[in-house]
Formats: structure tokens, C-alpha cells, sequence
């Protein structure tokens, strides 16, 4: 397993260099909007891998309340935490791309605010995780996770049910793309996912890491008489 | 492709953010590390 860690690193590497190359160059120009479209190329595998992350935590949620296991929690945390990267990165891309194309930074559509408050949701419960020293954090926060699920296929399909200001998705909706410009947009959400999954691999181990010099702190300070251990 | 602003500042600072993230993990590895090494010496 320590040796897949570096082969898969490089070849993430390289296809994270060919997703961009193709991003950048590969893809044809968007016609009206010009280069500020490739932005798209960045904007939406985010989202995806961001929605994909979320389900991760929702799946290992479950699975901590129904079976307290310990290793469903950490993969619960380590997924919102890298989730809530990745929809960082759609959220900062978003206004980027909307300044030249619509002329105003953000509006108050029903796409970008509920993705704004699924944000916020994963952000809450990143929180809660950090700051709550209780025994229950991780059922509540687990909690906390079903509910933040339940707005994924929300924010998803909000440009489905709602009049937005948001384009049409590209993939099974209303908009259409270039085949071409579709091939790019899988490659960089491949590319992402790859990423990610590295990510929360490396994340995971830090985290296994961290909980196991917690327990060995709290043994030394049971052994430690004087009580001089931190 | 001509140059955008909005396109290199929107690739620009995705990378700022996940680079900024590794950086945050990778740290915290070093002090955990760091933790374990004082542990040892302590036992």
C-alpha cells in the first residue's frame, strides 16, 4: 500500500497536467463567451467530485449510527473535509466566471444560494467536529451529515425546478455542448476525482494517526502521577 | 488562446486553495510527528 501511494501520485500528476493542457488548449473556444468559458472546465468537476465526497460522508454516516464504527467515522470527517474544499473551489470559480459573462459578481438564484447554504452546512459540521468535546460529536455531527445530504440532489436539481440565472447542466438537462468541450469536462472530473481520492487517502492516514496519539497522550497521563503530561 | 484574466484567476486560485489544503495536512503530519518522537523519549 506505501508503494501504490507515489505511483498513483504521479499518475494523477500527469493526468491532472493533460486535463489542463486539454482545458487550456485542447478544447474548443466557446463561441460567445470566449476563453472565460474554459473556467467551466475547473467550475463543475469541483462541484461533481465536491457532491460525490458528500455522499461519501452521508453512506459512512449512516453506517457510524447504525454500527459506532470508528473507521466509518473518520472516513464520514475526512470526506466533508476535502467536500468542503472542492465546493470552495465552485463557489470562488462561480463569481469568477460570472463577472465577464453576466457583469455582477453573485445574485441571489436559487443555484448558487443553496450551494452557498450546502457550504455552510459542511462548514458547520466541520466545526462542530473541531470544537465539541463531547462524547456524542460524531452522532451528532453524523446527524448533521443526513441533513446535509438531503440538499445535495436539492442544489442539483434547483436549475431543473427553479427559473435561475445558472445555465442549463450540460449532462441528462436542458443545455447542450460540443462533444469535444463534454470529452474535456470528463477528463478534469476524472483528473479531480483522482485528486481527491489522494487527498482523503493521505487525510485518512493523518487522521488514524492523530487519534492514536490522543490515546497514547490520555495513557500516559493516566500512568503519569504528577499529571505533567499535556 | 489569448490571454483572460478571469480564466488565469479562476485556475490560479483553485490550485491556491488545494495547495493551501496539502500544505494545512502536510503540517499538521510534521507536528504529529513531532508528538510521537516526545512520546517515545518520554516512555
Amino acid at each position: 500500500m506505501k508503494r501504490a501511494f507515489p505511483i498513483l501520485g504521479v499518475l494523477t500528476a500527469i493526468l491532472l497536467i493533460y486535463a489542463l493542457y486539454q482545458a487550456l488548449i485542447g478544447a474548443p473556444t466557446e463561441q460567445t463567451m470566449g476563453n472565460v468559458q474554459r473556467i467551466f472546465y475547473y467550475h463543475v468537476p469541483s462541484a461533481l467530485v465536491g457532491f460525490m465526497l458528500f455522499f461519501v460522508n452521508f453512506g459512512a454516516s449512516v453506517l457510524y449510527l447504525i454500527k459506532r464504527n470508528p473507521v466509518a467515522d473518520i472516513v464520514a470527517l475526512v470526506a466533508a473535509e476535502v467536500g468542503v474544499v472542492f465546493l470552495t473551489v465552485n463557489l470562488v470559480t462561480g463569481p469568477i466566471w460570472a463577472r465577464p459573462v453576466w457583469g455582477i459578481w453573485w445574485t441571489w438564484d436559487m443555484r448558487l444560494t443553496s450551494t452557498l447554504v450546502l457550504w455552510l452546512i459542511y462548514v458547520s459540521y466541520l466545526f462542530l467536529r473541531r470544537f465539541s468535546s463531547s462524547g456524542e460529536t460524531p452522532a451528532l455531527a453524523a446527524a448533521l451529515a443526513v441533513l446535509g445530504a438531503l440538499c445535495v440532489p436539492f442544489v442539483y436539481f434547483s436549475i431543473w425546478f427553479f427559473r435561475t440565472q445558472h445555465p442549463q447542466p450540460v449532462m441528462g438537462g436542458g443545455g447542450s455542448i460540443d462533444p469535444r468541450m463534454l470529452h474535456v469536462l470528463l477528463l478534469n472530473w476524472l483528473a479531480f476525482a483522482c485528486f481527491a481520492f489522494l487527498v482523503c487517502w493521505s487525510r485518512y492516514r493523518l487522521e488514524t494517526l492523530q487519534r492514536e496519539v490522543d490515546q497514547a497522550h490520555a495513557l500516559q497521563s493516566l500512568l503519569d502521577p504528577s499529571g505533567s503530561v499535556r | 488562446m489569448s490571454a483572460n484574466p478571469y480564466l488565469f484567476a479562476a485556475y490560479a486560485v483553485t490550485w491556491l486553495i488545494h495547495i493551501t489544503y496539502i500544505s494545512t495536512i502536510v503540517s499538521r503530519y510534521f507536528r504529529l510527528k513531532r508528538e510521537i518522537t516526545e512520546l517515545n523519549r518520554k516512555k
